[in-house]
């Protein structure tokens, strides 16, 4: 486990960039840990699965799949991967300060 | 070093220079991993390897083709992929367990497969134990598959043997195929055969 700042804030990681302590989190994290992952702006979209996944994970102590998104939040899995491309339920866990999600489907 | 350039330099030197500039803030995107399925096979347990894997490798930012061939075109195929069974005669791995009775690894007598009605006790012994686990049916799975950018494509040979054409397949099947079509584009891709 190491530490790493963002946003003027030294939050911990794992050695995949996930950050292991959700309460840490910032609006401002996000924003940063979203441009590294390809996504320069932030839309209210985006802001939406965001916040179910904050929820959803904390409440479960794990990130949701893409499955348990999409069948919550009723946002489509044609949506997820065009806000979130290439691998949206690891990038959404990864921005919004969750670990890596876990499970087949 | 970049203070000292000349316009002597040859272009590539120029372009090496240029790659030490500082990145923008946004990670420029890598070469992405491919990866094909060859699904030869039209039973329930059969099914779902491909549509596990592939949708784990388009979660992890993969690029998925599925090829099916010969009974796996019964996964595409409108007609039959929600009546998909596995059968008892012939496998080993079916045990009295699997049942609710608790006898170790004393397999399913072979005979009792051959009675009418057991291939469907045993498919919906599977359809339950994967219903418990919310696990999405091969119609939904392959739907889900393709709304993340999967390519789906029947295999030519297979499909003219059997008589079919793209209307008896399920939504989001691009084309029919040949093998040779299928190997050019699946150029780079790791390919697995189920």
């Amino acid at each position: 486990m190491s530490t790493r700042e963002i946003a003027g804030k030294t939050v911990r990681v794992n050695e995949e960039g996930f950050m292991t302590d959700p309460n840490e989190w910032s609006q401002d994290i996000a924003k940063i840990i979203a441009r590294e992952e390809g996504i320069a702006e932030l839309s209210l979209a985006h802001w939406r699965v965001i916040d179910f996944c904050r929820k959803d994970g904390i409440s479960a102590g794990k990130a949701p799949t893409l499955r348990r998104i999409t069948t919550h939040t009723g946002i489509s899995t044609k949506e997820m991967f065009s806000l979130f491309p290439k691998g949206p339920a690891k990038k959404v866990a990864k921005i919004s300060g969750l670990g890596k999600p876990e499970g087949c489907v | 070093m970049a203070t000292t350039m000349t316009p002597i330099l040859p272009p590539m030197v120029v372009a090496e220079e240029n790659n030490t500039l500082p990145q923008p803030a946004v990670t420029p995107e890598k070469e992405t991993r491919k990866i094909a399925f060859i699904c030869s096979k039209g039973t329930l347990d059969m099914a779902y390897p491909a549509l596990v894997m592939g949708w784990a490798a388009l979660g992890n930012g993969i690029d998925v083709t599925i090829f099916f061939t010969f009974w796996g075109l019964d996964l595409i195929n409108k007609t039959r992929v929600d009546h998909l069974e596995i059968a008892l005669v012939g496998n080993t791995s079916m045990k009295m367990t699997m049942m609710g009775v608790d006898t170790g690894n004393l397999g399913i007598p072979q005979l009792a497969g051959i009675l009418p009605g057991m291939t469907a006790v045993a498919t919906k012994l599977m359809k339950d134990k994967m219903a418990k686990l919310e696990v999405p049916t091969v119609r939904e799975y392959l739907q889900m598959l393709v709304d993340a950018g999967a390519k789906l494509y029947a295999c030519k040979m297979s499909v003219d043997m059997m008589g079919l054409g793209k209307e008896d397949f399920v939504n989001g099947v691009e084309d029919i195929v040949t093998a040779g079509d299928f190997m050019d584009m699946t150029e780079g891709a790791q390919i697995v055969f189920i």
